[in-house]
C-alpha cells in the first residue's frame, strides 16, 4: 500500500465525527476542521515514527507539517531522503 | 513476575520488592503523618537507579521496559503512594518526556543530574483557574530578544516546594503554547507550600509565582507553540500509565490488609472471613485486582510495541485502576470497621490516596470522554452496507 494510502487509513480510523459524510480531501486541514483532537497528533507522531522508521525532530513538529495529508506525506518524504 | 519480564529485569523486580519492604513501606505511615518524603530515602532510591528506571542506561537509568517499569511502579507503590509519586514525577512525567523531546544537551545536562536525585523537577501544567480545561493556560511569556520573559501562577504542583527546577507550560498572546525549563534559581520564582491535602500528603505540593521571569531560548522543551501537542500530551501519557499502575498498587496493598484483617479479627465467635458478606468483598476485590493488574499489562504491552492505540489502551487501564483502588480500599475501610477509620491501620489512608488517582494527570470524568470517543471510532460496525449489497443481489 503506498504512503498516502497507508496514512489516510490511519487518519480515518481516528476521526473523531462520527456522521458517514465526513470526508477530507488530500490538502484539508483535519485540525481545524475539527476531524481529530490534540491526542491524535501525538499518536499520528508516534505511528509515522514507527510506521515508517523516522525520527521527527523538534524543527519539524509544527503542527503545519501535520495538518494536511499531503503535508504529512512530504514530512515522511523529506525525512527518508535524508536517511 | 513471569512471562512478561526478562531475567535482568525479573531481579530488579525483586530487589525493588525486597526494598520496598524493608525501607520504604516501614515509613509509609509517618511520611503521611508528618506530610514529608525523606530525603534519604529519596538519595536511596536515586543510588539503586530508581528514579531513573526507565531510562536508558546511557543517563543513569535501569533501562526497564514499559512492563517491566510498571511492574515496578506497582511495588514501590503497593508500600507507598507518596514515595511512588517520586516516580509518577520525576521518572515518568519529566523524564520520559526530555528523552523524547529535550535536545541532547537538555538530555545530558538535566538527565543524570534528575537520575542522580541531584536536582528533583516537577511539572507545572495546572492553575489556580485551570485543571481539566489545560489548553488555556493563563501563565504567559512573551520573547523579547534570545530570552522569554515568563508571568503567571501554578497550582497543586507535586513536588514544586522541593524542586529545583519547574517545566512550565504557558501561552503567548496568540494562544501558542510553549513549555519552558524554568530553575528555581531563577528571580522571580517563588513557591508556596499548600497543606491540607486529602492524600499526596508527602508530595510537597505547592503554588508557584512567577513575576517576570527570564529564561534563555536554549530552555524551551521541546519546539515553540508545541507545548501542549505534544509536551503535555507526551507527559500526560506517561503520567497515566504510571497512575494506572499506582491505581493497581493500591488496590493490592488494599486486597492484603482486607485478608489479614479478615482472617484475624473475630466477631459473634468466628473469624469475619466466614461471614458470606464479607466473602462477596473480597471476592469483587480479587476480581478487581486482578482485572486492573491484566489492564495494565496490556497498555504496556502496547507501549512495548509502540502500537499506535497505545495512548487509549493507558487512558482505559488508568480509569479502571484508580476506579477499582477507590473502590476496593472502601471495602477494605468497611471490612476493617472501626479500624478501618483510624490511621493505626493503613485502610484510611489507602482509601484517602486511592481517591487522588480519579483527579490526577486526567480526572476520571476526562478520560471517560477519551475513551468514549475512542469507543465511538473503533466499535462502529462498517459492513452493513456489503451485507445488504450482497442480499439484494
Amino acid at each position: 500500500m503506498e504512503n498516502k494510502q497507508k496514512i489516510r487509513d490511519f487518519i480515518e480510523s481516528n476521526l473523531v465525527v462520527f456522521e458517514d459524510e465526513a470526508v477530507f480531501s488530500d490538502d484539508d486541514h483535519i485540525f481545524q476542521m475539527g476531524f481529530v483532537n490534540s491526542l491524535f497528533a501525538m499518536k499520528l507522531l508516534g505511528y509515522i515514527e514507527q510506521e515508517f522508521g523516522i525520527t521527527v525532530g523538534n524543527e519539524d513538529l509544527d503542527i503545519a507539517n501535520f495538518s494536511t495529508l499531503n503535508n504529512i506525506v512530504r514530512l515522511i518524504e523529506k525525512h527518508k531522503q535524508e536517511v | 513476575m513471569s512471562v512478561h519480564t526478562c531475567a535482568s529485569s525479573a531481579r530488579i523486580l525483586e530487589e525493588a520488592k525486597q526494598f520496598a519492604a524493608e525501607e520504604i513501606r516501614p515509613l509509609a505511615a509517618e511520611i503521611d503523618v508528618k506530610g514529608e518524603l525523606p530525603r534519604s530515602l529519596i538519595d536511596n532510591m536515586a543510588q539503586r537507579g530508581y528514579l531513573a528506571a526507565s531510562w536508558p542506561e546511557e543517563y543513569g537509568g535501569l533501562g526497564l521496559d514499559p512492563v517491566t517499569y510498571g511492574l515496578f511502579t506497582e511495588q514501590i507503590g503497593k508500600a507507598c503512594s507518596n514515595t511512588r509519586a517520586l516516580l509518577t514525577v520525576q521518572t515518568s512525567l519529566l523524564g520520559e518526556t526530555m528523552l523524547r523531546f529535550g535536545t541532547d544537551a537538555q538530555k545530558r545536562i538535566w538527565l543524570p543530574q534528575m537520575a542522580r536525585a541531584g536536582k528533583l523537577g516537577a511539572f507545572a501544567l495546572s492553575e489556580p483557574n485551570v485543571g481539566s480545561d489545560a489548553k488555556n493556560v493563563q501563565t504567559t511569556y512573551r520573547k523579547e530578544g534570545d530570552r522569554y520573559i515568563l508571568n503567571g501562577s501554578k497550582k497543586w504542583i507535586s513536588f514544586a516546594a522541593i524542586a529545583d527546577f519547574f517545566v512550565v507550560i504557558a501561552s503567548d498572546t496568540n494562544g501558542q503554547i510553549t513549555s519552558f525549563i524554568v530553575e528555581r534559581e531563577r528571580e522571580g520564582v517563588h513557591t508556596i507550600p499548600m497543606t491540607g491535602m486529602l492524600g499526596n500528603r508527602a508530595v510537597h505540593i505547592a503554588e508557584i509565582r512567577l513575576d517576570e521571569v527570564e529564561v534563555p531560548a536554549e530552555n524551551v522543551l521541546g519546539n515553540v507553540g508545541g507545548g501542549f501537542t505534544y509536551i503535555v500530551s507526551t507527559a500526560l501519557d506517561h503520567g497515566r500509565y504510571s497512575i494506572a499502575w499506582a491505581g493497581v498498587a493500591i488496590a493490592a496493598e488494599a486486597l492484603e490488609a482486607m485478608v489479614t484483617y479478615a482472617r484475624s479479627r473475630s466477631q459473634f465467635g468466628e473469624k469475619l472471613h466466614h461471614f458470606q458478606l464479607v466473602k462477596g468483598m473480597i471476592g469483587d476485590a480479587v476480581t478487581k485486582v486482578h482485572a486492573a493488574r491484566s489492564l495494565c499489562l496490556a497498555a504496556g504491552e502496547m507501549r512495548r510495541s509502540g502500537a499506535a492505540d497505545a495512548i487509549h489502551e493507558t487512558a482505559i487501564a488508568k480509569y479502571f485502576t484508580s476506579k477499582v483502588a477507590v473502590e476496593v480500599t472502601n471495602d477494605t475501610v468497611q471490612i476493617h470497621g472501626g479500624n478501618g477509620c483510624r490511621n493505626e491501620y493503613p485502610a484510611e489512608r489507602l482509601f484517602r490516596e486511592a481517591k487522588v488517582l480519579e483527579i490526577i494527570e486526567g480526572t476520571s470524568q476526562i478520560q471517560q470522554q477519551v475513551i468514549s470517543q475512542y469507543g465511538l471510532r473503533k466499535y462502529a460496525v462498517k459492513k452493513q452496507k456489503a451485507i445488504r449489497t450482497r442480499k439484494d443481489a
